[in-house]
């Protein structure tokens, strides 16, 4: 893929401006994790890179009103060194912890784990799950896609030529909120889930769950909302029957392949289990709010 | 027996020699090779697993601007139906060829077909789009069973079986059949109390090593030739080049990189007569280097296998016969170490009624190479997780089982010969009285032992001694050094000269600067060419004696030498007055070593493993590990550490995770270490390492190779307290969580 041009804009609006004003393929860069490998194998069309990370809003996270403004190149490594981010969401930022290795965090980010729009991203069931919205700029202007929807297929997002991918919001959660992340893999690190979920749970005073969402990855094109799980949480106190409840919704819901990486069948079993076992870890954290 | 003899330098940590230019970056690699002029060779390789090559166009390759040279099999000079030795097996000279540069078939996803050779890698690269190849593409075997059926495609029209009572008249897939056996085993098996018999499997597996296969190699207009490259045995390469290109040994000088892994992956050739036939056609160096696709889809893995095994005891423990059904996996041509399988399956016993049959299949995958203890680990594999069923089920500890049956000196092999003095009962008691033995274990949570026997082999090397004006001196040996051994040729030399061992720098000379050497493969070198350098250096302290005595006008048995000084009543002289003198007694000193090596001590090793499953996923997490094993004499005790710990996270690996993923068709879906998954250091405990020490009498100081029994009992220990942690038999390797959880639910 050669690049016939690299563009380095210092703010949102031109950044869309070197996007939209070209008949040639682009590409946005901030890390370039996934891009430059990527960019061995694919095609010999001509290219133009313009690289983000020179824009000051692309690379910060900012609490505003108990949510988070997430620049989404910001690398994964300042993201998961951000105390006030991991009090609030510890599942998104035990879900960046994950991506790649120590080095790879450094340059990876969580924006570009969604536009990438891998199957088996792990940032993309813990955005889902906390509720994240997608603020895409364009030449017409701006739009917001929940996160549920921003990933259209394998390696597809919902972006146009010309638009980016300027915030992610996750609006303040409620009182007594909290999530969990967890992802299998064969190893302890350096790998690619064969199965991953999602979810964040309120509980009231008592203890009874009162609001849920759960999301799973690595087992569909792309991670999936799973409210069929989330009902099954809903108005219990986490007891036996609705983990099992919620863990059934989850492999229910999943749609996985057969691959060097794991079999339909262990990956919706698998699904289950990490669904069961992130609700009460979410659970357990929920409480201690 | 007399007090353990007291050394001054052997047995201690020394700095390793290589240790700075590796740390820095300094030192060079098979791909660090650079020369004026130098080209890229790239290699076009077969996107079936079996087919017939119907025709081959490389009008539009040549056409391309920068390409200066194509090799196909038909630039090899007319090959021998010859057997050559390498490394730790051998290979028949039309079989390697063929491996080399696909003759008229390709037999495997990603066998050689031709070489480009170009300005750039690019070029190369662009050049190899542009061939035209016709295939026929035929049905692909990929598994022993498949390979062995009645009509199953047949891969080599003229293979009949070897081994069998009549010679067959039709072609087959199974190379070759063995057997091997002592005693009786039927009347074995009535004196039982106790018959347990399982069918087990394990995957075709990646020997690992990091850095790919890479040569740099010149061929001369005054014929001349060189080699560079990253290899085990730069001698082998020499012998298996010229044989293939019809060389002199002194037209072609090969010189051996430093190593980044080998595991016995590196004891054969690939690139290196390809770079040659390349630079004689285009006149220019030629540099060519795998990545990690085709270090994995066209290097040698080790075998595949589907084993059976029998075993009878009685109720007291005793072991009454032992029996083996072996299959291994040869990859695309025959010689798989099904026959060292047959050899090593029940050696850690003496048991007088053995029966052992062996068979050698070729299937559609590459041809396998030597991986560590080759054919070891999958035969003992079987035969260990059966004696540890007969500990349980008899109630005895699997320990205490082993040792009433425990081999020891004098003990009779099914393959021969007698055991000498060995220690493996040294290392079951060890084991048995580690902390890790007597810890307790918690739900979920299993323990497995497994014993280990590999031969280790001895062999030529050659080793010079040249003694420096100053008194210090360089070691030029011919043996590679993957795990340390040039630390340990230093500390042999400076143990024998008395002299420390920072004065004696040990290098690897090239094909032409010192004699023949076999390679670094059987654990051999830190005994042969250790023995090797131990003769060398005797030689220097005789004409250090010698030279003293003409100083001193006595005859050279007058004179006495210790710690690096000779001696004659009040004469004495350093070993740096006697260098600085040699001018005027006879010129500079050079001891030599020619030997070829008898004697080799065998290693056994015990390990034990403790795991956790996870009964929800299947995954199974190993918790504590340790390692004992003899090493006769530890003569660097880290590097002897590293060996054991090295080979227990490979063999971990093979029992957990580790396996070659084929599609239907043949193609390997798994060529890279992302998804062949290969222990990272997190995935391990610290593993510790018991280093029992029973002197072999055939080496001066005792030793016996380490460097591969330490790979034989993890698959057996891991799998074992794998099937202890669930409560069921495992026999399929590896324990991948998708296996495991499988054998949780076919049972829930």
């Amino acid at each position: 893929m050669p690049v016939v041009e690299y563009k380095v804009p210092e703010n949102i609006d031109a950044a869309v401006s070197m996007l939209s004003n070209t008949q040639l393929s682009t590409k946005v860069m901030a890390g370039g994790t996934d891009l430059i490998i990527q960019s061995r194998a694919q095609s010999s069309d001509p290219l133009v890179v313009v690289d983000v990370k020179h824009i000051d809003s692309m690379m910060a996270a900012v609490i505003v009103d108990g949510g988070l403004n997430l620049g989404p190149s910001m690398s994964c490594a300042q993201f998961t060194a951000r105390h006030d981010i991991k009090a609030i969401y510890p599942g998104l930022v035990e879900a960046a912890y994950l991506i790649g290795s120590t080095q790879v965090q450094g340059r990876s980010s969580i924006g570009g784990n969604l536009c990438n729009a891998s199957p088996a991203a792990d940032t993309i069931p813990a955005l889902i799950a906390n509720g994240a919205e997608c603020v895409i700029q364009g030449p017409q202007g701006e739009r917001i896609v929940a996160a549920e929807d921003f990933v259209t297929g394998v390696g597809q997002n919902c972006m146009a030529q010309g638009e980016l991918l300027t915030r992610i919001q996750i609006a303040a959660p409620q009182a007594n909120t909290s999530d969990a992340y967890l992802r299998f893999i064969p190893r302890t690190e350096m790998d690619i889930a064969v199965a991953g979920a999602a979810v964040s749970v309120t509980l009231d005073a008592d203890g009874t769950c009162t609001a849920a969402r759960v999301s799973i990855g690595a087992v569909a094109t792309t991670a999936l909302l799973v409210p069929d799980a989330a009902k099954a949480l809903i108005g219990t106190k986490l007891d036996e029957a609705a983990l099992a409840a919620a863990a059934a919704a989850a492999t229910a819901a999943s749609k996985p392949i057969s691959d060097r990486r794991g079999t339909v069948e262990f990956r919706r079993h698998v699904v289950g289990v990490l669904t069961r076992r992130a609700a009460v870890i979410a659970a357990e954290r929920a409480k201690e709010k | 027996m007399s007090e353990a003899k007291q050394y001054k330098y052997i047995g201690t940590r020394s700095i390793r020699p290589d240790g700075y230019d590796k740390v820095t970056g300094r030192a060079n690699y098979g791909a660090d090779m650079s020369l004026p002029g130098m080209i890229w060779g790239k290699i076009l390789r077969s996107p079936h697993a079996h087919a017939k090559i119907k025709s081959i166009d490389t009008t539009k390759a040549e056409a391309l601007a920068g390409v200066l040279a194509v090799a196909s099999y038909a630039d090899f000079p007319s090959v021998a139906d010859e057997v050559v030795a390498s490394g730790e097996g051998s290979s028949n000279l039309l079989d390697l060829a063929n491996n080399i540069l696909a003759k008229d078939k390709v037999l495997y996803h990603g066998h050689a077909i031709l070489a480009i050779g170009a300005r750039t890698a690019a070029i190369a690269e662009q050049a190899l789009g542009l061939v035209e190849i016709e295939y026929e593409v035929l049905k692909p075997v990929l598994d022993v069973n498949d390979a062995m059926a009645a009509d199953a495609p047949v891969l080599h029209e003229n293979m009949f079986t070897q081994g069998l009572a009549e010679t067959p008249t039709k072609a087959s897939n199974i190379a070759a059949r063995q057997e091997f056996k002592m005693g009786d085993i039927e009347v074995g098996f009535a004196e039982a109390d106790i018959i347990v018999e399982r069918d087990f499997y394990t995957p075709t597996v990646h020997q690992g090593y990091i850095e790919p296969h890479a040569c740099t190699a010149s061929y001369d207009q005054d014929g001349q030739s060189m080699v560079w490259c990253s290899t085990q045995g730069h001698f082998d390469v020499r012998t298996s080049t010229a044989k293939l290109l019809n060389l002199n040994l002194n037209r072609l000088k090969v010189i051996a990189s430093e190593i980044g892994g080998g595991f016995g992956g590196k004891t054969t050739v690939y690139l290196e007569p390809v770079a040659l036939i390349l630079s004689r056609k285009s006149g220019r160096p030629v540099k060519m280097i795998m990545d990690r696709d085709d270090v994995f889809k066209a290097s040698g893995p080790g075998s595949a296998t589907r084993n059976w095994v029998k075993i009878g005891a009685k109720k007291d423990g005793t072991i009454t016969a032992m029996q083996a059904l072996l299959h291994y996996e040869a990859g695309a041509f025959k010689g798989s170490p099904v026959m060292m399988g047959c050899m090593t399956a029940f050696t850690p016993y003496a048991v007088p009624n053995m029966y052992v049959e062996g068979y050698d299949v070729v299937v559609n995958k590459p041809k396998v190479a030597a991986y560590r203890a080759p054919g070891a680990p999958q035969a003992e594999y079987a035969a260990e997780m059966v004696v540890n069923e007969i500990a349980d089920k008899l109630g005895i500890d699997p320990i205490d089982l082993r040792l009433k049956n425990a081999a020891k000196e004098g003990t009779q092999t099914i393959y021969g010969p007698k055991l000498k003095a060995v220690g493996l009962v040294e290392c079951l008691e060890a084991a048995k009285n580690s902390p890790h033995y007597q810890a307790a274990l918690k739900e979920n949570q299993g323990r497995g032992v497994a014993a280990g026997f590999w031969f280790n082999v001895g062999g030529q090397s050659s080793v010079t001694l040249n003694m420096n004006p100053d008194g210090t001196g360089t070691i030029v040996e011919g043996s590679p050094d993957i795990g340390g051994s040039r630390a340990s040729m230093q500390l042999m030399a400076a143990e024998e000269l008395g002299m420390p061992a920072e004065n004696l720098k040990p290098i690897i000379g090239d094909t032409e600067n010192v004699a023949f050497s076999a390679g670094t493969g059987g654990s051999r070198t830190t005994f042969a060419t250790g023995m090797a350098v131990i003769e060398a250096a005797q030689d220097v302290v005789r004409q250090l004696k010698e030279r003293s005595a003409a100083v001193w006008n006595l005859t050279a048995d007058q004179i006495e030498y210790q710690e690096g000084e000779t001696f004659s009543g009040d004469n004495r002289m350093t070993v740096a007055e006697i260098c600085a003198g040699a001018e005027r007694t006879g010129g500079q000193i050079t001891g030599r070593g020619n030997i070829n090596a008898r004697g080799a001590g065998p290693s056994f090793a015990v390990h034990l493993c403790d795991v956790e499953v996870d009964r929800d996923t299947g995954k199974v997490d190993v918790l504590r590990y340790t390692a004992v094993q003899d090493a006769g004499k530890a003569i660097h005790p880290s590097y002897v550490e590293g060996q054991l710990q090295g080979g227990a996270a490979q063999g971990i690996g093979w029992a957990l995770n580790e396996e070659y993923v084929y599609s239907a068709d043949g193609h390997m879906e798994n060529a890279g270490f992302l998804d062949y998954r290969i222990p990272l250091a997190s995935d391990l405990p610290m593993i510790d390492a018991i280093i029992v020490e029973v002197p072999n009498p055939f080496h001066p100081f005792g030793v016996r190779g380490v460097g591969e029994s330490g790979i034989i009992p993890p698959l057996a220990a891991t799998a074992y307290a794998v099937s202890q942690a669930i409560g069921l038999p495992i026999t399929d390797l590896p324990c991948s969580p998708p296996n495991v959880l499988k054998v949780i639910q076919d049972n829930a």
